[in-house]
């Protein structure tokens, strides 16, 4: 067995010991040893692949599992593929995945239901590494929903919370709309190329073997390439909470805190962005749908920046910070940056779990609040986990030399480098949304850890008996600080001159990340601006007239509602599809099948039998010379007939 | 070989009837018969040819042949799958009704005995009399199942369903007689080689498809099924949609297609048209259904929708899908008809309300319950996702528009199973009688565990399934795409 294969296996071997013996046999302390164990064994081979193919310019790994379906021309196997974008997400994936398992040990200690919470998280870890290191679009597409079904299971993971169940739910079904969208991608791609191997669909796609157009119901003649691509990007949406499909995003809170750290900022949200990376070869072929990809992502960025402002729930504002982020990674691969996009999820992936798991290190310390209004002053009760949110806190916002810095300022720098419509419009969404990715995340810092403690009476006990983390929690917090500190820097690399090598393709033409590396000075430097004016609005409001936001919140009324309220997706959501399914089910139940089918079919034949057998009844009457009268006239009918 | 196989099963039955007159051991006795029943029919894989699309293990024995009439039996790799398919499932519908079934114990094991024997005689039947009379006399046991041990409503529900069934049979054997008459005799393979004119491809169509719609169920001959479910007794359920649902759309693989393939090609647009309403309209109506076995029940109409579209997409995608998925939904609809089962006879009610929280009082359930309903909802590692996948692509190179709609059933099929899977299993426990149910028992962990092999196995590695329909799939295509009208021989009709 290959150590490659291995790196996949590790966690599923993890997950099925935990999961079918955990309960039962081993207990609680012993499962989550072996899920650990082996997370540190993935990773630690993960990191040994990195080094060679990242690192030591070794050759991309290509290995076939076995032959998973096969129906006549249609052929799908289990395979290996790591290049130097896979080997970036398994060094995430499974770095960010070891963490979550030992901040879990701490942050679960009082759940009894321990093992099937490891369990789930390796499973998960398994499934997303099916995702990264697929050979081929159906094994992404199988990583891509057993990610989803892990997420479903994970945030559902309190399945007593009624809550917390609809979130799963919903989290699911948001989702299988949008590989609905994905698996018609797929189907597009097997009938254009004949396959859905990478790189033979890759290699015919660079080499023009496909028709210009293909005809799609109630859209006509669509180019080929731009068809593939928006409905690879409709399930992109789904998974990556881009707008319009993001409203699970928030709800996904419902579950446990590390496992909105692992999933729902740094992995699995993360897919989509890596899927259009992985596609580059076919959209970089459609001027069309980069061009969606762009908007939709910088339009992403600034809506859920916006929605940021004013949540209250701790880790609602981080969800929609992380919506807003995947919306910078997507405009960055909508300007043809990939490179920028893969190293902003990077970056992301550390201080975005940094902040998921400080916040968890907060809530852990206020007794499960969550409610920001009932916190504050936590600075003199936990200043490690103040001191990491705020290193955080600092590589989202780009504050100069932490990870943000880098990797934002290179999504930024290629938009306007781009130099096109789109490419500005992204570029001024983006910088607005930098003024108020920095005002959300410092009110979230001040709200929870500056000013007096909270007045609440419930929230005062919560607060008096404040504590730090354990060991457990505090080492990956400790390692996520130093890596959202250092990861900028280290990795600026990956969006140097083709440093991901063949695994992504830019078109020719399409340079604004070579540019980027050229913009002026006021350019480079005017993210920081917009770094000082959140920073400073954040201040005004939270630290130095405190009761400033009440009373824009009671003069823009509207507008804070609307933001507030996420600017009414949910509602309308169930006033055009939730409700009128559920009334359409029942009216096609109790109209459709009780009442017309049943009623005027099977149950109206059965009556007009009965009511023609009692007519025909009333014929025999016992009476011989009604019968005798009956057989004369036919006699004679019959007669008038044939003679 | 293959009369062993069918008649195995009616013997011990008639042993039963004869000679074992205690309920216990008549039970392990029956038991016993079906399982040799399924060794005896899984050595019909080892024999089995993969390269062949020809009909294997013949037999051919004289009965009428005034009338070009007699008893021919054989497989090909369409109905071989379904006859293993049913020697599967019967040991477990046995052991499922081990404690449930408690009156008139010898009858209802003679009663699924001689089931089995029918169901297995008609996939292998390549005589269309013998498949008719095997087709109608499998009505009569399970017409029995429903109405004397099933629910309250059981005789509203029995004679719904042998009424609906019977009137397609009528137009069927009118359909077989001419068909017979015409081709001069009444042998399967034979009548695939008989020049038809289009018109009366259509007359003959339209007769086998009215006794086939309404097995499927398609929309909207359906009615009879979610009736038949409830009131039937857990293995029945089981039986039912596991096996029986399957014969109608077997029908359309054996006969439709190679013997009158112009007129399937013309109905094409038909059968697509209300394949689709009924995978829409129906997961719609499971995902407000009160009682879960209803739920189930149109689930599984849903899910038929997926297989009739696969089979009329007519490429090989399409239709091995379709019989990967017949396979598929035998086995978890039968597994989610057994975990209906197994609460109610623990709470004697399958009205969802009732329940919740079931997850902690019985964990083990919970979780094999959770993997059939995902494997309803088609989530990869489980057999479905390999089935529909494969169906709507087929569909797709067949016609967009269709894989379209049919894959919005994608975004249904979750939404109800996965909403009814909540109500039942999550939240806090607010009844007492759930506090009260206890986990499963090693005989209830034992009829799932087959079923959850299956699952995985079919969802991981799908190879050797598909490899025994490929060779008879690839046959049949051809013999689909035929003009048969060519030949320019009216029928004297």
């Amino acid at each position: 067995m290959s150590m490659y294969l291995l790196i996949i296996l590790l966690p599923l071997v993890g997950a099925l010991i935990a999961g079918l013996l955990g309960r039962r046999f081993l207990g609680n302390a012993t499962s989550r040893l072996v899920t650990i164990i082996c997370m540190l064994g993935a990773l630690a081979l993960s990191i040994q692949a990195f080094m060679q193919i990242a690192v030591g310019n070794g050759p991309t790994v290509r290995e076939e599992i076995f032959s998973w379906i096969v129906s006549g021309n249609f052929k799908v196997s289990f395979g290996i593929l790591i290049d130097r974008l896979t080997a970036v997400m398994l060094v995430v994936v499974n770095g960010v995945s070891t963490l979550v398992h030992i901040y879990s040990v701490g942050y679960m200690e009082e759940d009894p239901d321990h093992s099937r919470f490891f369990s789930y998280l390796s499973f998960f870890t398994f499934s997303m590494l099916m995702l990264v290191t697929g050979d081929n679009f159906l094994q992404l597409f199988f990583g891509w929903e057993g990610v989803g079904l892990a997420s479903y299971l994970l945030i559902g993971f309190w399945f007593t919370k009624e809550s917390a169940c609809n979130a799963a739910i919903k989290a699911f079904l948001v989702n299988r709309v949008g590989d609905f969208g994905f698996a018609l991608g797929i189907f597009t791609i097997y009938m254009v190329f004949g396959t859905l191997d990478y790189a033979a669909v890759f290699n015919m796609a660079a080499a023009g073997q496909y028709p210009a157009t293909v005809d799609f119901p109630l859209w006509g003649a669509v180019p080929t390439m731009t068809l593939i691509c928006l409905l690879l990007f409709v399930g992109a949406m789904g998974k990556s909470a881009q707008l319009g499909l993001h409203t699970w995003l928030p709800d996904a809170m419902e579950g446990p805190t590390p496992v909105s750290a692992l999933i729902h900022a740094a992995t699995m949200v993360t897919a989509g962005v890596f899927m259009v990376c992985r596609a580059s070869p076919l959209f970089e072929l459609s001027q069309t749908a980069l061009d969606v990809v762009t908007v939709i992502g910088a339009a992403t960025a600034l809506f859920a920046a916006t929605v940021g402002l004013v949540q209250n729930d701790i880790k609602r504002v981080i969800a929609y910070s992380t919506c807003s982020q995947l919306g910078y990674m997507f405009f960055a691969a909508g300007v043809s940056a990939y490179p920028a996009a893969m190293f902003h999820l990077f970056t992301h992936a550390f201080f975005k779990a940094l902040l998921f798991l400080g916040a968890g290190a907060v809530i852990h310390a206020m007794h499960h609040e969550q409610d920001m209004r009932h916190m504050g002053g936590l600075i003199k009760k936990i200043p490690v986990t103040y001191g990491v949110m705020m290193i955080g806190t600092l590589a989202l916002t780009g504050f100069p030399f932490l990870a943000g810095f880098y990797s934002k300022d290179a999504i930024l720098e290629s938009a306007f480098s781009a130099n096109t419509m789109v490419g500005n419009l992204a570029w001024v969404m983006g910088m607005t949304a930098a003024i108020l990715t920095t005002f959300y995340s410092f009110r979230l810092v001040f709200m929870t850890f500056h000013g007096g403690p909270p007045a609440d009476h419930h929230a005062r006990h919560a607060y008096d008996h404040a504590h730090e983390a354990p060991w457990s929690m505090r080492l990956p917090l400790l390692v996520l600080a130093v890596g959202s500190l250092i990861c900028g820097v280290l990795g600026q690399g990956m969006v140097g001159d083709g440093w991901f090598k063949e695994a992504i393709f830019i078109a020719k033409g399409h340079d604004a990340l070579a540019h980027a590396h050229h913009v002026a000075p006021w350019v480079k430097w005017s993210p920081f601006g917009m770094f000082l004016i959140g920073l400073t609005l954040a201040w005004l409001m939270y630290i130095k007239m405190p009761t400033l936001p009440h009373i824009l919140a009671e003069h823009w009324r509207g507008l804070y509602q609307f933001l507030l309220n996420a600017w009414y997706f949910d509602k309308l959501y169930d006033r055009l599809f939730v409700r009128p399914a559920r009334q359409i089910g029942k009216g096609l139940w109790l109209t459709g099948d009780v009442t017309i089918i049943d009623g005027f079919g099977v149950n109206g034949t059965a009556a007009l039998v009965e009511r023609l057998a009692m007519g025909l009844k009333r014929l025999q009457t016992g009476y011989v010379y009604h019968y005798a009268f009956a057989m004369v006239i036919g006699l004679l009918v019959l007669i008038t007939v044939y003679a | 070989m293959l009369s062993l196989v069918t008649f195995l099963p009616l013997a011990g039955a008639l042993v039963i009837l004869l000679a074992i007159h205690n309920d216990k051991a008549a039970k392990s006795f029956a038991l016993g018969i079906s399982l040799v029943t399924f060794v005896i029919s899984l050595r019909l894989i080892t024999g089995f040819d993969l390269g062949t699309a020809n009909f294997q293990f013949l037999e051919e024995a004289k009965w009428l042949p005034e009338y070009g009439i007699a008893y021919r039996m054989g497989v090909d790799g369409i109905s071989l799958p379904f006859v293993l398919l049913t020697t599967f499932l019967t040991p477990i519908c046995l052991l499922a009704s081990w404690v449930s079934i408690q009156v008139r114990v010898r009858e209802y094991l003679m009663a699924f005995l001689a089931l089995e024997s029918f169901v297995v005689g008609v996939f292998c039947a390549l005589d269309f009399i013998l498949f008719y009379v095997l087709w109608e006399a499998m009505l009569i046991p399970m017409f029995l199942i429903i109405g004397v041990w099933g629910g309250p409503r059981r005789v509203y529900a029995a004679l719904k369903f042998f009424l609906y069934t019977l009137a397609g049979s009528v137009l069927m054997l009118i359909a077989i007689l001419a068909l017979g008459y015409h081709g001069k005799t009444f042998s399967i393979p034979a009548l695939m080689d008989v020049p038809l004119s289009f018109s009366f491809q259509v007359w003959l169509f339209l007769g086998l498809f009215a006794s086939f719609a309404v097995k499927v169920p398609m929309w909207p001959v359906h009615t009879w099924l979610p009736d038949a479910h409830v009131e039937a007794p857990t293995a029945g359920s089981v039986i039912l949609a596991g096996i029986l649902l399957k014969m109608g759309a077997y029908g359309f693989l054996r006969f439709s297609l190679p013997i009158l393939p112009d007129a399937s090609r013309f109905f094409i647009p038909l059968i697509f048209g209300l394949s689709l309403v009924a995978v829409v309209y129906t997961a719609l109506v499971a995902l407000m259904q009160k009682d879960l076995k209803k739920l189930v029940a149109y689930s599984s109409v849903s899910h038929m929708g997926f297989v009739t579209i696969g089979i009329f997409a007519m490429n090989t995608q399409g239709v091995e899908g379709s019989i990967l998925q017949m396979i598929n939904h035998g086995i978890v609809s039968g597994a989610l008809f057994l975990a209906v089962g197994v609460v109610y006879d623990r709470m004697h009610t399958r009205e969802i309300a009732h329940f919740g929280g079931v997850a902690h009082v019985m964990p083990v359930y919970a979780v094999i319950f959770m993997v059939f309903t995902l494997a309803s909802a088609g989530l990869p590692g489980t057999n479905s996702f390999v089935g529909e996948i494969l169906i709507l692509l087929g569909a797709f190179l067949a016609n967009k528009a269709v894989a379209i709609v049919a894959a919005t059933g994608l975004v249904f099929g979750a939404a109800y199973i996965l909403w009814m899977f909540k109500r039942v299993v999550f939240g806090a426990v607010v009844h007492d009688e759930v506090r009260a149910m206890k986990d499963l028992s090693l005989r209830e962990f034992a009829l799932f565990a087959p079923l959850l092999v299956m699952v995985f196995w079919i969802g991981f590695y799908p190879g050797p399934f598909l490899k025994i329909f490929h060779a008879s799939v690839e046959h049949l295509l051809k013999q689909a795409a035929v003009v048969k009208t060519g030949a320019a021989m009216v029928a004297q009709f």
